[in-house]
C-alpha cells in the first residue's frame, strides 16, 4: 500500500461559515489594557483599531455638510431639496459648514472634540458607475487602474507577512480584519486570499442572519448538510476566538437605538473589540444613497428619506461611542465613513440628487483632530447641471493619514501599500502615533489665485508654496483632469506663476488646483468667450 | 406527522428521504429533476446539457445517459519525457515494450495512463459509461502504484478497457473477464494459484467484495473460499503478460460448495476443459439472491444515498435485486429501473445527500464550468490540464488506480459515515482552497492554465442581465439543496449589486459589457462581482452535496 500524505494547505479565511457564533450567556467581563500613545514600528505594535463605514449608494454630501458660507448660492441651486438655513447644526463658531439637522449625534462628537470632517473627496476623473466607483474605493485604485487586491488586503498582508501561512499564532491570535455580514469586501482581498473574516451582524441572534444559511430539514439532505456545516466550522481557526471575545463582554452600553441596522453591526463590533480581540479593521455598512428621487419629502425638505438615513448613520455613530467608553475601549478606535461617490451639486427634478464625485468623510473617534478640513466648493450661480463637487482631497489620502497616523505605519511602507505616494492630511491627532502633524490653521484663504479671471484665451495663476512637493491641477466641472500645470519640489517659502493657456478649452468653469504638502486650496476660475 | 413519529425521525441518525418504491416516475421533469439525473449519473450538470435533456421525456433521457459510449480513440502517451523502449514524447507507449525491469519508467506510465482516464471522465459526454466504469473500478478496487515492479502499465490500461466494455453489460461476464484478467491475476495472486499450493486471495475477494459482499445473509464458508480457489488454480499470465491456463496446475477434483450455493459441485475436468470450470462457478455464485442485494446496495449507495435500512431493504433493493435477477444480471436494466423510479425523484428535494466524491467535485466542476481545456493538437497542454486535476484528487483522497484497499475507497463502504469520509479538516479547506484558485488566478502547470471564467458561465444561462434570474439559474446549476428566496436575495444585493437597491444597475452593467466587451471598466465591473458570487457559493457547504 502507498503512503498518502495529506497536502498541508492553507485554509482560506474568504469562506463563511454560518451558524458560526453561538448565542451567548456568559458572566464574566474583563476589561483591557489600554495602550496610549506609540512610537512603535507599525500596526502590529499597536492596538489600534479601524472601523470602516460603507455607505452604499453615493451619499449627497452637499446636504450632509451644508455651506453655510455660500449658502445663497447652495439654495440656489438645489431649491427643491436644500436644507432652511435655519434646521443647519452649526459647528464652531468660525465654520463655514455646518451638518444636516438629523445629525445630532455626530454634532455632539464635534463639540466633544471626537469628529474631523475631510470635504471633497475624490479623485482625478472620477467615475459615476456605482460599480467602478466601488471597486476604485475598494481597492484604492486609480480611475483607469484595474486593482485585484484591496487597499485593506494590501495594509494588514504586508503587515502580517506571509499570511495565511503561520496564521494564527502567538502574535496575532485573532482574524486580522473582521466584515459584519455575510458577504467579504473585496477591500480585504490581499495577494494571499482574503485577509478578513465574516461574522454575522448580530452574535445574540445569529440563527436570525447569518447569510444563506437555510434550515437543515430532516432528509438525508438535512443530516449530511449539518456534517458538512459542523466541519466548515471547526475548520475555521478563528471561530473559537471570536466566540471568546464575544462571551468575554456581557453589558453593553442600552442606549443604542432600536431599529437601526447600522447601529447593531457596531454593537457587534464595540463588543468584539472590548472583548479583547487584536483585529485590526471592522467593516459594517449601510445601503439606500441611491437618492435620485425622494430624497426628501416635498415641503419638508429636513424629512424624507434621506433624513432617515442621516440620522441613522448619526446616531449609530454617537451610542457606538458611547458604548467604547463604557466598554473602556473608546481610545483605541478610530471610525470613518464614506461612499463610493458624493451627488451632484445641481438637483434634478425629482426632489433628488443624480450620481457626481467629491463627498465629505467623516472620520470619529478620541484621536479624530476636530475640525473641518477643507472648504466649501464653489458654486457660481450658473452651473451646468453635470457639475460635481471638486476634487479638494483625494480619497487615497484619507488612507494614507490614517495608515501612517492611527496604524503608525512607517511612510515608506504607507507608499508601497497604497503603490504611491499620497499627501498626508492633519485629521488624527499627533498623539496617536507620536507624529508630527501639519497645522493648518494660518494658511490663509489665497495661497493660489487667478488673474485674469474670468479670461478667454489664458490666466496666469499665482501660488505661494511653502517648500517642498508643490502639484496645480485643472479640472473641468465634471471633475475630469485637464491639466498638470506645476509638478515639482522647491527649495523654501516662494511665490510663483504659471500661465494657463485656455485657447483649445470650451468656455466655462475650471478648477485650479493646489497641493502642498497637507495643504490644498481649489481655485474656481471662469473661461468665457470673447 | 404526528409529533411522536416526528421525534422518532429525529433520533434517527439518518431519514431515507423517501418510502417509495421502483414504481415508474411519472411526475414533473423540469430542471431541478434533470439536474439530479445529471449530478448522480455523470459528473456535474452543465447548462447545455441540462437544456439538452429538458427536451427529452424523463424516459428517453436515463435511455440516452445508460447508452454505451464508443471506445476511445486516442491511447496514453509519453507526458513523462524520456523512454528506454523509444516512444517519442507524445507517441503512445500502449504496445512498447513490457518494462519489467524498469520500475521508475512503468512509474510514469501508469501515471501518464491516471491522466489520461481523467481525460476519458472530462470528456465522457452526455453518458453515465464513464461513470460506471469508475464505479466497476472502485468495485474491483486495484492499487497499481504498489505494482510497479510487477505488473507492466500496460496491463492497467487494458483492465480499464475490459471494465468499461462490460460496464453496462452482463455482471457475469464482467466478472468473468475481470477474474481472468492478467491485472487482477497478478494483483490478487491468481497468477500463483496452483493445484499443489491454492492461493486463497482472489477467490476469497470473489466472493466477499466482488458478488456475495459480507451482508448478514451472505453465509459463504471458508471452505467455499477454498474451493474457489480450488476453481480458480492454472489460470495465469505468461511470459509475455498475456492470460493463460496451464492445465497442469488445475486442480481437476470435484469442488463441493456450502448449503449457502445449495450444496452446488463445480464437477472438475483435467485438461483444457478445466478452464470451463469458471463459468459453472460463477453461475453458481450469481444463483443467490444475495449477490444481486449485494451489487444492488452497492448501486444504491454510489447512486442514491449510503442509509440501508429496512426501508430501503424492502422497497428498493430486494424487488431491484429481483430485477437483476430476473434480467440475467443485466447492468443496464437494473439502472434504467432505479433511475426511472419515483425513489430516485423523490429525492430531488429531500435528497442532495451525496457528499461529491473527490472526482464527482473536480471532474463535475470542470463541466459545469465548461473550463477551457487544450484540445488534441496541444497534448502536452491536455497532460497538463488532466495532471492537475488528478494531482488536486490525489490530495483530496481519491486517486484512480491506487485505491487504498481492496474493499474500495473507504467512503464506499465505511459504516456508518460513509461519503462523510471525504470530509475532514483538511479536505473541506482544501476544496474551498482549490475552488477560490480556479476562480480567481487559476491552476497552472508547465504553462497550461486552468481557470474558471465566470462570465463564460453567466453568459451560458437564459438571461444574465437580470440578477434575480441569473442567482436562481446559477444555483439551479452548482447548488443541489433549495436555496431560500430571502438568501437568494441576499446573495443578489450584496454581491452582485454590491448592496444597491436598484436591480437596473446590474442590468445595465450587463449589458454594457456585452455591447463594448472589450472596455475594461465594462468587463471588470461584471467580472469582479460574478468572480465573488460563484467563489462565494463554491465555499458553500452546500456546493459539496449532489
Amino acid at each position: 500500500m502507498q503512503r498518502r500524505d495529506f497536502i498541508k494547505i492553507a485554509a482560506p479565511l474568504a469562506t463563511v461559515f454560518p451558524a458560526l457564533l453561538c448565542g451567548l450567556n456568559v458572566k464574566a467581563y474583563s476589561a483591557l489594557p489600554f495602550m496610549g500613545g506609540w512610537t512603535g514600528e507599525g500596526a502590529a505594535d499597536n492596538d489600534h483599531v479601524l472601523v470602516l463605514i460603507q455607505l452604499f449608494g453615493g451619499n449627497d454630501g452637499l446636504n450632509t455638510v451644508i455651506p453655510i458660507d455660500k449658502y445663497g448660492a447652495y439654495q440656489n441651486l438645489r431649491s427643491n431639496i436644500a436644507i432652511p438655513q435655519s434646521s443647519i447644526l452649526t459647528l464652531g463658531p468660525n465654520d463655514k459648514s455646518g451638518l444636516h439637522p438629523a445629525m445630532t449625534g455626530l454634532r455632539a462628537l464635534y463639540n466633544n472634540d471626537q469628529l474631523a470632517v475631510i470635504q471633497g473627496v475624490t479623485y482625478p476623473s472620477p467615475d459615476e458607475s456605482h460599480f467602478r466607483a466601488t471597486d476604485i474605493y475598494l481597492t484604492g485604485s486609480d480611475s483607469t487602474q484595474y486593482l485585484n487586491t484591496g487597499w485593506v488586503g494590501r495594509f494588514l498582508g504586508q503587515t502580517y507577512t506571509n499570511f495565511p501561512n503561520g496564521y494564527p499564532n502567538a502574535t496575532m491570535p485573532d482574524p486580522l480584519a473582521i466584515q459584519i455580514g455575510s458577504v467579504l469586501s473585496p477591500t480585504f482581498m490581499s495577494t494571499g486570499g482574503f485577509t478578513a473574516m465574516a461574522v454575522p451582524e448580530d452574535v445574540d441572534f445569529y440563527s436570525l442572519i447569518n447569510g444563506i444559511t437555510g434550515p437543515e430539514p430532516n432528509t438525508p439532505m438535512g443530516t449530511e448538510l449539518t456534517y458538512l456545516r459542523t466541519v466548515a466550522r471547526q475548520t475555521n481557526k478563528y471561530a473559537t476566538v471570536v466566540e471568546a471575545a464575544s462571551a468575554k463582554v456581557t453589558q453593553q452600553y442600552s442606549g443604542y437605538p432600536a431599529n437601526n441596522d447600522l447601529a447593531t453591526q457596531l454593537k457587534t463590533v464595540a463588543r468584539l473589540v472590548a472583548g479583547g480581540l487584536k483585529t485590526k479593521v471592522y467593516m459594517v455598512n449601510m445601503s439606500g444613497f441611491d437618492t435620485h428621487g425622494a430624497q426628501v419629502q416635498g415641503g419638508d425638505t429636513t424629512s424624507g428619506n434621506h433624513a432617515v438615513l442621516l440620522g441613522q448613520v448619526s446616531d449609530a455613530i454617537a451610542a457606538f461611542m458611547k458604548d467604547l467608553k463604557f466598554l473602556g475601549v473608546d481610545k483605541r478606535v478610530l471610525g470613518m465613513t464614506f461612499s463610493e461617490f458624493g451627488r451632484r451639486i445641481v438637483s434634478n427634478g425629482s426632489l433628488g440628487t443624480d450620481h457626481g464625485a467629491g463627498q465629505p468623510v467623516f472620520v470619529f473617534g478620541d484621536a479624530a483632530n476636530t475640525g473641518i478640513l477643507g472648504n466649501t466648493p464653489d458654486m457660481p450661480a450658473t452651473l451646468d447641471v453635470e457639475a460635481v463637487v471638486p476634487l479638494q482631497y483625494d480619497f487615497r489620502s484619507v488612507y494614507s493619514t490614517i495608515l501612517r497616523d492611527w496604524f503608525c505605519v512607517p511612510a515608506s511602507d504607507v507608499d508601497t501599500m497604497l503603490l504611491n505616494n499620497y499627501q498626508y492630511l492633519p485629521f488624527i491627532k499627533g498623539t496617536a502615533c507620536n507624529n508630527t502633524i501639519d497645522d493648518l490653521n494660518n494658511i490663509g484663504d489665497s495661497v493660489i489665485i487667478n488673474y485674469p479671471n474670468p479670461f478667454s484665451d489664458s490666466t496666469n495663476i499665482t501660488y505661494t508654496t511653502q517648500g517642498g512637493h508643490t502639484l496645480v491641477q485643472v479640472f473641468d466641472v465634471a471633475g475630469h483632469l485637464i491639466t498638470v500645470l506645476v509638478d515639482q519640489v522647491y527649495i523654501g517659502t516662494g511665490t510663483y506663476s504659471v500661465t494657463f493657456n485656455t485657447t483649445y478649452l470650451a468656455s466655462g468653469i475650471y478648477y485650479a488646483r493646489f497641493q502642498n504638502g497637507s495643504v490644498q486650496q481649489v481655485k474656481t476660475m471662469l473661461k468665457v468667450t470673447q | 406527522m404526528s409529533d411522536a413519529s416526528v421525534s422518532v425521525e429525529n433520533k434517527m441518525r439518518a431519514w431515507p428521504g423517501s418510502t417509495s418504491g421502483l414504481q415508474p416516475y411519472t411526475g414533473t421533469w423540469d430542471t431541478p429533476q434533470v439536474v439530479h439525473l445529471l449530478k448522480r449519473t455523470t459528473f456535474g450538470a452543465s447548462v447545455a446539457d441540462i437544456n439538452y435533456f429538458k427536451g427529452l421525456s424523463m424516459s428517453a433521457s436515463v435511455d440516452a445517459l445508460l447508452t454505451p459510449t464508443a471506445v476511445p480513440v486516442t491511447q496514453p502517451l509519453n507526458n513523462y519525457g524520456a523512454d528506454a523502449t523509444g516512444v517519442a514524447p507524445y507517441q503512445t507507449w500502449i504496445g512498447q515494450g513490457l518494462l519489467y525491469q524498469d520500475k521508475n519508467l512503468n512509474a510514469s506510465r501508469v501515471a501518464s495512463m491516471q491522466c489520461w482516464w481523467i481525460g476519458q471522465m472530462l470528456g465522457s459526454g452526455r453518458s453515465i459509461h464513464e461513470k460506471m466504469t469508475l464505479f466497476w473500478h472502485n468495485h474491483f478496487a486495484v492499487d497499481a502504484t504498489a505494482h510497479y515492479s510487477d505488473t507492466p502499465a500496460q496491463l492497467w490500461y487494458n483492465q480499464y478497457l475490459t471494465i468499461r466494455a462490460n460496464a453496462l453489460g452482463n455482471f457475469q461476464a464482467m466478472v468473468k473477464a475481470i477474474t481472468l484478467d492478467p491485472a487482477m491475476l497478478i494483483f490478487l495472486n491468481g497468477n500463483t494459484n496452483v493445484s499443489t499450493s491454492p492461493n486463497e486471495n482472489y477467490g476469497r475477494e470473489l466472493q466477499e467484495l466482488y458478488t456475495e459482499g459480507k451482508g448478514v445473509n451472505s453465509l459463504y464458508t471458508q471452505d467455499d473460499v477454498h474451493n474457489a480457489a480450488r476453481v480458480l488454480t492454472g489460470h495465469t499470465v505468461d511470459v509475455n503478460y498475456n492470460y493463460s491456463f496451464l492445465p497442469g496446475n488445475h486442480d481437476f477434483g470435484d469442488k463441493a460448495f456450502s448449503a449457502y450455493y445449495s450444496n452446488h459441485i463445480v464437477t472438475g475436468y483435467a485438461g483444457a476443459a478445466g478452464a470451463g470450470e469458471v463459468d459453472d462457478m460463477l453461475g453458481m455464485l450469481l444463483g443467490t439472491q444475495e449477490c444481486a442485494k449485494f451489487i444492488c446496495r452497492e448501486l444504491y449507495n454510489f447512486f442514491v444515498y449510503y442509509v440501508d435500512d429496512d426501508t430501503v431493504e424492502t422497497n428498493i433493493i430486494t424487488p431491484l435485486a429481483n430485477v437483476f435477477r430476473q434480467s440475467g444480471y443485466d447492468i443496464t436494466t437494473v439502472l434504467s429501473t432505479l433511475f426511472k423510479s419515483q425513489h430516485f425523484y423523490d429525492m430531488v428535494y429531500a435528497g442532495a445527500c451525496i457528499i461529491k466524491s473527490p472526482l464527482d467535485f473536480l471532474i463535475g466542476l470542470c463541466r459545469e464550468y465548461a473550463v477551457a481545456m487544450p484540445d488534441v493538437s496541444n497534448p502536452a497542454g491536455q497532460y497538463s490540464a488532466w495532471n492537475m486535476i488528478l494531482q488536486q484528487s490525489i490530495s483530496q483522497q481519491q486517486e484512480i488506480l491506487a485505491i487504498p484497499v481492496v474493499a474500495g475507497w473507504y467512503a464506499y463502504y465505511e459504516s456508518p459515515a460513509y461519503h462523510e469520509l471525504w470530509i475532514n479538516s483538511v479536505t473541506y479547506p482544501g476544496r474551498n482552497y482549490y475552488t477560490d484558485l480556479l476562480m480567481s488566478t487559476g491552476d497552472m502547470m508547465n504553462g497550461t492554465p486552468l481557470v474558471i471564467d465566470p462570465i463564460a458561465f453567466a453568459k451560458s444561462l437564459p438571461n444574465p442581465s437580470d440578477p434575480v434570474q441569473l442567482v436562481s439559474d446559477s444555483l439551479n446549476v452548482l447548488i443541489s439543496p433549495p436555496v431560500s428566496a430571502s438568501s437568494q436575495e441576499l446573495l443578489m444585493r450584496t454581491i452582485l449589486l454590491s448592496n444597491l437597491t436598484n436591480n437596473a444597475y446590474w442590468t445595465q452593467a450587463w449589458l454594457a459589457y456585452i455591447a463594448n466587451p472589450s472596455d475594461m471598466t465594462n468587463y471588470s465591473t461584471v467580472f469582479n462581482r460574478l468572480q465573488a458570487f460563484y467563489k462565494y457559493l463554491m465555499d458553500l457547504p452546500e456546493y459539496q452535496l449532489s
